[in-house]
């Protein structure tokens, strides 16, 4: 069979197992660090000023006011801040910088959105700065912004490419519109989509400290160090290696970590400014206009079928808002255009600028309202054809993906279907919607398909194991809460054949070795196979010292001869003859050894054993497949017609996921996925004042997120999957898919407890009440 | 036949005979909380005989409270906030800035017993109280049975709304309101997680009223 | 946060005197509002007045009905007997405002004078009449969602925010206040609020150092059937879309009073005396609910985004009524 790393599958192993977080004692003590708290000496306090217009030129700055404020230290403005090396300002400049916003506040006189930065505010206490910053008084010439694609000032244009370049604006795969046109079935429906925020609990931070003139360290709250480190670099011209970037605890991030926002680099350059630490926590209001956002969105599905409801074609388009300076729009059409067996499928994309700051990845990007899209419309393909949204499917099942033509690497989409189905009882579902009630409450089922795509990705880690019997694994991945310390240190503990409590892993920081963004899924996967390889380079390394070791048991042993099995060395034909490592080492006198290794999305199995028997050069055969994690959600709701409330009332997901390297924490992940989309799907929502182009509800007492009274007890299930093709570990990843399908499960449920379609998101109470009146 | 009939004049004497006795009533049996209004009667009384008016703080002054049993001296302007106090000031930076503005709950601590957000209690208004942090929770080594429940159950992920949800989860267990995963969940809806821990909150939550409905 | 002084007050009297000299003060009590609204540079204050030492304690049955010390913190009044009981309405409210760590922190007296949480008032970016006199109402015309239908003006359309305020008007309480000169007047908690008219930054009719020193409800059979029904985006901890506080004292099937006020919608807590008016001496159906409840309505005027208040008020006192029949 295949080289997959069986031992982890053995007893006594780590890897799969419910293992309580190994840092969650920091966490529920409070000594976890965030990026935020580290007290140094001489730390100062950074308090942005930002703008009260969104669009036109500053004409004067009057910082006097500020400036006589007791503690102040500075004001900095685009008039005096140090000047940057490279800015995102140009096409160019974006992409050395890998910014993720063409605009760098702070380095001209314009106004491009509301709250735009526009001075920062050094003191020595937090109150003075932020004080102060209130006093900070800009004079402005104004102008009419425009806020979004509805704006009937905004011009839509096709943006040829979206995602900054990155992914096609037109797919095209055989005659979609024709195909519809002639289809015996032909449904056509628009999804509307709010703004959403991130929000993630922990507010974007940045302490920055200038060791030398030229070197930098950050404590950054950033879901990826070595990013933030290529981009302070790049503008701050300086070598990589003359940035360091922290960060060992981060309070989510949800994709508005993913990148280095401008108010980072702000900090940095103020410590510079000021020659003293700067620590800078956005406020939560700042948190809707610093870090990104999920754009404003509008999809119009026409989904053409057979009369049996077997799909012969998909036409999508979506029109977004979009930032003055970037192309970016999340890629909805790929979900649509893999999900189901589709023979002709079409997408187009629209923008519009407007005065918003760049919207950006947000937990399952495209993935996330594509599926609402296409799983509400295939359910209303199930209602008119009168079959169980199962069935139909079931009907359209793709048993390759379409987009691409390939093989699926594994999929156990129908397991998912059918587990879920069992766990949540589909079977007493009333097919006719309206017609199950409980009291007051109208109750609804509905259930959605899900699906993530395994990423490209590749990260390094290293393994130190000393002979005394402990090690320390390093990368410089992050954790945002995912559980990355706690799975790693079980992946090393089982490669390593050492006890849990034995091994240390250590990760946020640029000087490990260095490791992906934790972000679109990736980490997971990669970062255990780094791990893993790491430690399979730490055996080769004893191997060969035992084999020309004249006491070893395995001396003149060919090394393809020798295994290792919980941290002794062996003949594979003879497992008597062989060694602990420690005597081994021990014997030669050496107290620790290093391995290090990089893994790689597509290596595979094959490749792992390959690397493990030092022979790198094995045929990668991962880019002949297709690889996406596959599930099923499944949601009831009630709803109460008379005043338009939802409750959620019960909740199965069942996933196929590769390897789950740990029951406890991936169950929670999807638990937290669920009411990630939970709240998109009934309640989250942020406003912008279509006059001002400026956000109306940007707190959390008016951007409502899911309260614990808002989720029910929630059922998550993984199917045993194993994938020969994605990694060294068969690890999907679980960290968007959670969330895809569930809006549409959520929706599905609403239409079958009230027979009402609602495709604006949120459902809030005043839309649900309002389709129930006969107007 | 007016309510107002009832209302002592300010100048005369109060109305401390019906209202201690319900007072003391409500806080000893519902919450056993030990605020104690005599104290405030008679700091007025005292008062009233003291003119002139009470001293008034003005920038940074001196102030000691009193955090996890240990009185913490430190100079402070009345407008720093519980939480600045402990984040900036004292280093217990367990206490999560999450909204600074009592919409999250990423700040909950104990002040006199109970449970309020850090971020709107100004640190000159706690002289005198007991204040509890999530530092204060463990006894040395060993976890209070909320942070072992939270552990067990994975009632996180990121971890930044743990201590708030701790301190919110200890105290909703005193004040009774954990009897039911419903009563649970809408006393437990003052403390926000993003990551979406709450099934496993509520669990944890419920563990430990249990245990202690147990003895 | 301005640099704002700090004294606490040993008596009310030298608290209002202090108020009083000093048009920039505050009263602080539980501060959950005022620390939020100074945080956010709406308020500015010179010297905050510390109140928690004055003796104005107390939840108690007075000869007339429940006396409340404006000092009572939410959460005590909202669980204590004699308010679960007697006054269930109240108790209801306050349990269904804000978060536990809150109604811990927030005294009775302050939630009463808790200010809107129109967008456009919270965000000192944007004009507001109620901030800014003169700068106009960007509401009228933008994101009206969550604002009022009744009792707004060209001026401002800002929604009341409080939950117990509604409960209270309903109930025809009365606030105890008293002035700087040691004098205390009683007046109807509906009569306290100002609607906004040209004025949408006068909010009510305090005089100035004066301070709420206790609340005061009348004993009534329609207030021991009580309830109070809120409606909002999430399961807890937001605010009202719209609430209706009622109380009925049904004899025999016969209405012999009624207490109706909504919440959530108007610019003040808005009692609704046709509803109630309409429903003594009828039956107690939910036909004749709806028939009142249409009255509620009557002289709304909706905006873009909150014409669904219409029909989600009226809808809300039909299903608070039939809580308590």
């Amino acid at each position: 069979m295949s080289a997959e790393p069986q031992f982890f599958d053995k007893p006594g192993g780590f890897v799969g197992k419910p293992i309580v977080r190994v840092e969650g004692r920091e966490k529920v003590t409070g000594r976890a660090k965030y990026s935020a708290e580290f007290p140094l000496p001489g730390l100062t306090y950074g308090v942005l000023a930002t703008s009260t217009i969104a669009k036109g030129k500053i004409m004067s700055i009057e910082t006097a006011a500020a400036t006589r404020e007791p503690g102040v230290i500075a004001v900095l403005t685009h008039q005096n801040l140090p000047k940057l090396a490279k800015t995102p300002n140009t096409p160019e400049g974006k992409k050395d910088t890998g910014s993720q916003m063409g605009f760098m506040p702070l380095t001209s006189d314009e106004i491009f959105y509301a709250a735009q930065p526009v001075a920062l505010v050094v003191a020595d206490t937090l109150e003075h700065a932020m004080h102060a910053a209130t006093l900070v008084k800009i004079t402005y010439q104004k102008a009419a912004p425009i806020a979004s694609f509805h704006d009937p000032k905004a011009e839509l244009f096709d943006p040829q490419k979206i995602q900054d370049g990155k992914a096609d604006g037109h797919i095209r795969r055989g005659d979609a519109k024709g195909a519809f046109a002639s289809s015996a079935i032909q449904l056509t429906a628009t999804y509307n989509h709010p703004v959403y925020n991130h929000n993630p609990m922990e507010p974007g931070s940045t302490t920055a400290v200038w060791d030398a003139p030229d070197r930098l360290t950050v404590y950054e709250s950033t879901q990826g160090v070595t990013r933030t480190q290529s981009t302070l670099s790049a503008m701050l011209g300086l070598p990589r290696e003359q940035v360091r970037v922290i960060t060992k605890y981060l309070g989510g991030g949800f994709g508005c970590k993913g990148s280095m926002w401008p108010h980072t680099i702000l900090t940095v350059q103020a410590a510079k400014a000021v020659g003293r630490p700067v620590k800078l926590m956005l406020t939560r209001p700042q948190m809707f206009t610093s870090m990104g956002h999920r754009e404003d969105q509008t999809q119009t599905v026409q989904l053409g079928a057979t009369a049996d409801g077997k799909i012969t074609s998909i036409v999508h388009t979506k029109t977004s808002t979009t930032s003055p300076w970037d192309n970016y729009a999340e890629s909805n059409a790929k979900i649509l255009d893999m999900l189901y067996a589709t023979p002709n499928f079409e997408a187009t994309y629209q923008l519009a600028r407007a005065n918003v700051m760049t919207s950006t990845f947000m937990r399952a990007p495209g993935e996330a309202p594509g599926s609402f899209a296409i799983e509400c419309s295939m359910d209303d393909l199930a209602y008119k054809i009168g079959v169980d949204p199962i069935e139909i499917r079931l009907r359209n099942y793709a048993d390759h993906d379409y987009s691409t033509g390939k093989p699926w690497s594994s999929k156990s989409l129908k397991q998912c279907y059918a587990r879920g189905a069992e766990l949540f009882g589909w079977s007493k579902r009333n097919p006719k919607p309206g017609a199950t009630r409980d009291g007051r409450f109208l109750v609804g089922m509905g259930m959605a398909t899900a699906s993530y795509p395994v990423h490209n990705s590749q990260g390094t880690a290293r393994a130190r194991l000393y002979a005394d019997g402990h090690a320390v694994v390093q990368s410089g991945a992050t954790d945002l809460g995912t559980g990355t310390y706690t799975v790693m240190t079980q992946v090393a503990a089982d490669s390593l054949g050492l006890p849990l409590e034995k091994v240390r892993f250590e990760l946020g920081d640029t000087q490990l070795p260095t490791a992906p963004n934790s972000g679109g899924s990736v980490a997971a996967g990669t970062v255990s196979s780094s791990v893993y390889l790491a430690a399979q380079d730490v055996w080769q390394k004893l191997i060969k010292m035992a084999i020309v070791d004249k006491k070893s048991p395995l001396y003149k042993a060919k090394a393809e001869d020798v295994a290792v099995e919980k941290g002794r060395l062996f003949l594979k034909k003879d497992p008597k003859k062989g060694e602990a490592f420690g005597d081994l080492m021990k014997r030669a006198d050496i107290t620790d050894i290093e391995g290090m290794a990089q893994g790689k999305y597509g290596s595979g199995y094959e490749a792992a054993s390959a690397a493990a028997n030092a022979d790198p050069a094995h045929k990668d055969e991962a880019a002949q497949h297709a690889m996406h994690s596959f599930g099923a959600h499944f949601c009831e709701v009630r709803v109460d017609m008379d005043l338009g409330t939802i409750r959620v009332s019960k909740w199965v997901s069942v996933m196929g996921a590769g390897r789950i390297l740990n029951a406890q924490t991936a169950r929670s992940q999807i638990i937290g996925g669920a009411i990630f989309g939970i709240g998109s799907a009934l309640m989250e929502e942020t406003v912008r004042d279509q006059n001002f182009s400026r956000y109306t509800n940007a707190d959390l007492a008016g951007y409502h997120v899911p309260v614990n009274a808002d989720i029910p007890n929630i059922t998550v299930e993984f199917v045993d999957e194993h994938d020969p093709f994605i990694n060294a570990m068969g690890v999907k990843g679980i960290g968007e898919i959670s969330m895809v399908g569930v809006a549409a499960a959520v929706g599905n449920a609403v239409f079958h407890a009230t027979g009402k379609r609602l495709r604006d998101l949120p459902l809030t109470p005043d839309k649900v009440l309002m389709s129930g009146v006969n107007s | 036949m007016h309510s107002d009939d009832q209302t002592p004049d300010a100048a005369g004497p109060l109305p401390q005979g019906p209202s201690r006795r319900s007072f003391l009533k409500q806080t000893g049996g519902l919450l056993g909380v030990a605020l104690a209004p005599p104290i405030a009667s008679q700091a007025e009384a005292l008062a009233d005989k003291m003119a002139p008016a009470s001293p008034i703080i003005s920038g940074q002054a001196s102030m000691s409270l009193n955090i996890n049993g240990q009185a913490r001296n430190l100079r402070l302007e009345p407008r720093t906030t519980l939480l600045d106090a402990l984040r900036e000031n004292l280093d217990l930076t367990g206490t999560k800035k999450g909204c600074d503005h009592g919409q999250c709950g990423a700040c909950t601590v104990l002040v006199d017993g109970r449970r309020v957000n850090a971020c709107l209690t100004l640190a000159v208004m706690t002289q005198g109280k007991q204040i509890q942090t999530i530092e204060g929770l463990a006894q040395g080594d060993e976890l209070h049975p909320m942070q072992e429940a939270f552990l067990r159950h994975d009632g996180f992920q990121c971890g930044y709304c743990t201590p708030g949800q701790i301190m919110s989860g200890v105290a909703c267990v005193k004040e009774g309101h954990a009897t039911t995963d419903d009563q649970a969940r809408e006393w437990m809806s003052g403390n926000i997680c993003r990551c979406g821990a709450y099934p496993n909150i509520l669990a944890a939550v419920r563990e430990v009223a249990g245990q202690q409905a147990k003895g | 946060m301005n640099n704002f002084a700090y004294t606490q007050a040993a008596s009310t009297k030298e608290a209002t005197a202090a108020k009083a000299a000093d048009k920039q003060a505050a009263f602080i009590g539980g501060g959950t509002a005022l620390i939020d609204l100074m945080k956010s540079n709406i308020e500015q204050h010179s010297l905050l007045i510390d109140i928690n030492k004055l003796s104005m304690l107390g939840i108690e049955n007075a000869a007339t009905g429940l006396r409340i010390g404006a000092l009572e913190r939410m959460s005590d009044v909202g669980e204590h007997p004699l308010v679960v009981q007697n006054y269930p309405v109240i108790s209801q409210s306050l349990l269904a405002s804000a978060s536990p760590q809150l109604r811990n922190m927030a005294s009775m007296g302050g939630n009463l004078l808790q200010r809107t949480r129109c967008g456009y008032f919270r965000d000192t970016a944007f004009p507001c009449n109620k901030r800014q006199p003169g700068s106009g109402c960007p509401a009228l015309v933008g994101d009206n969602r969550t604002l009022a239908i009744l009792g707004g003006s060209a001026s401002c359309i800002a929604t009341h925010a409080s939950d117990l305020a509604v409960a209270l008007v309903a109930l025809e309480a009365r606030l105890t206040l008293e002035s700087p000169k040691g004098t205390t007047r009683t007046v109807p908690l509906a009569d306290f609020y100002k609607l906004p008219g040209a004025t949408p930054n006068i909010e009510n009719h305090l005089q100035p150092g004066e301070l709420i020193t206790a609340i005061t409800v009348p004993a009534a059979a329609h207030a021991r059937k009580s309830h109070y029904l809120k409606v909002r985006d999430r399961a807890s901890y937001a605010y009202a879309l719209v609430s209706a506080a009622v109380g009925l004292d049904v004899q025999g099937g016969t209405i012999r009073s009624a207490r109706v006020a909504l919440g959530g919608v108007g610019t003040v807590p808005w009692r609704v005396l046709a509803v109630e008016k309409y429903l003594v001496g009828k039956p107690a159906t939910e036909e004749n609910f709806r028939a009142a409840a249409a009255l509620a309505v009557r002289d709304a005027k909706p905006y873009e985004h909150n014409k669904f208040k219409l029909e989600l008020a009226q809808r809300t006192i039909v299903r608070a009524l039939l809580e308590v029949v």
